[in-house]
């Protein structure tokens, strides 16, 4: 049994099928760290540390005439998102019905999605992960309200990029204000604006909650790591009459490796 | 009622798990009976019980083939092993070193799920329509 304990809760297999599917549905769209930069793994709810290949001095070896060194790593962060859902709720899922709540499970997909883009694109302090945008050498552009200068801005960085010998193709986690400004706009001569950005990038434009203006990032491999322990997965807690609490949890580590790779659009 | 065909306590095992385990053991009783046939046959001199031995061990084959299209539908790494052995022509042991790599790098480059593990089997993304 694993430590998720999904067979301790009052759940049938129907029920959790339910479950699993409709959590997939709502982290798909909004996971857009993992639709840019390279995935690793998953290595296992074990696994805690990333390799980073690098040691440091141990000055007071325990003898005479030793050199002694300690490994660097980068220990894995643990997310967990908890949530609660009607256990009368679950009983009709069980009869049929089509169109039960399952709205506390989309707010933590949401929650638990927006962590893990934060995380890759804007860095945690506390965690150890060190972000795409505030690692990046490159002067920031400010992205704005006016899309029409959106492609120029994303050109810029591209030009920047290159000018660093980073190749393509690019892509572009925008935030969802952007975002939406982007899907809202279509050009001179009706050409949608979003086409033209893709053609710049050669690469994806994403929808990245989370993401604070927009990041531009090569997507040549290599660069950029999103190491997984354990990959996105519902677990139980406990239940009462009433609700059955369930949680969201992954583990997982990010390294910036080529800091010029990326390049921040501030809002 | 013999359980033999599992080999944890049946209690604690999905449905989906049991299922995988009975078409397992039903696989290897195919794969006994062709076996047994072929010895039948090796040593039967009569023309007409050769004929029905031979006809039998055919169902067999059948039924072997039909559970290893199940199991292999239901694994897809076993699938993507077996497309790497299976009607080539050649060295089958380089045929299967190559594609058990391959596959299983395969696999972990696009983060799917251990096996055994419970979690979503969502992994990386990119290329996925966003």
């Amino acid at each position: 049994m694993s430590h998720l304990l999904r067979d301790q809760a009052p759940i049938s297999e129907a029920g959790w099928r339910e479950i699993d599917e409709e959590a997939r549905e709502r982290l798909a769209p909004a996971l857009a760290a993992r639709k840019l930069v390279d995935f690793s793994g998953p290595n296992g709810w074990e696994y805690s540390a990333t390799n980073l290949g690098r040691v440091e001095a141990v000055p007071d070896a325990p003898g005479e005439n030793l050199v002694a060194a300690r490994r660097r790593v980068l220990p894995l962060v643990e997310v967990r998102a908890p949530f609660q859902l009607s256990r009368d709720e679950l009983l009709d899922a069980d009869r049929g019905a089509e169109d039960i709540e399952l709205g506390p499970l989309d707010d933590a997909a949401h929650r638990i999605a927006v962590a893990e883009n934060r995380a890759v694109f804007h860095g945690w302090q506390t965690g150890g992960i060190v972000g795409i945008a505030e690692v990046s050498p490159h002067d920031p552009i400010p992205l704005g309200e006016d899309c029409a200068r959106y492609p120029r801005h994303v050109a810029k960085a591209i030009d920047a990029l290159l000018g660093a010998g980073i190749e393509g193709p690019y892509g572009l986690a925008l935030g969802p204000e952007a975002h939406t400004r982007v899907l809202e706009t279509g050009e001179a001569g009706g050409y949608p604006l979003l086409e033209h950005l893709r053609k710049i990038l050669d690469g994806p434009l994403v929808w990245a909650p989370g993401v604070d203006g927009a990041v531009v990032v090569s997507m040549r491999g290599g660069d950029f790591l999103l190491e997984s322990g354990e990959d996105l997965s519902i677990g139980y807690d406990r239940h009462d009459a009433d609700a059955v609490h369930l949680y969201l949890e992954e583990s997982f580590s990010f390294r910036a490796v080529t800091p010029e790779a990326g390049f921040a659009l501030t809002p | 009622m013999p359980f033999d065909q599992y080999h944890e306590p049946p209690s604690e095992l999905p449905a989906g798990t049991r299922t995988f385990a009975r078409m397992c053991a039903s696989i290897i009783e195919e794969a006994e009976a062709i076996g047994w046939y072929e010895q039948r046959l090796a040593v039967e001199p009569d023309r007409d019980a050769r004929a029905i031995m031979r006809d039998a061990q055919g169902e067999e084959f059948k039924h072997f083939c039909m559970d290893l299209e199940f199991l292999m539908r239901r694994t897809p790494l076993w699938r993507e092993i077996a497309e790497g052995i299976l009607f080539q022509d050649g060295d089958i042991v380089e045929h299967g070193e190559e594609s058990e790599e391959e596959a299983v790098e395969g696999a972990a480059a696009r983060g799917e799920a251990l096996p055994g593990a419970e979690s979503l089997g969502i992994g990386g993304l990119r290329g996925k329509p966003s």
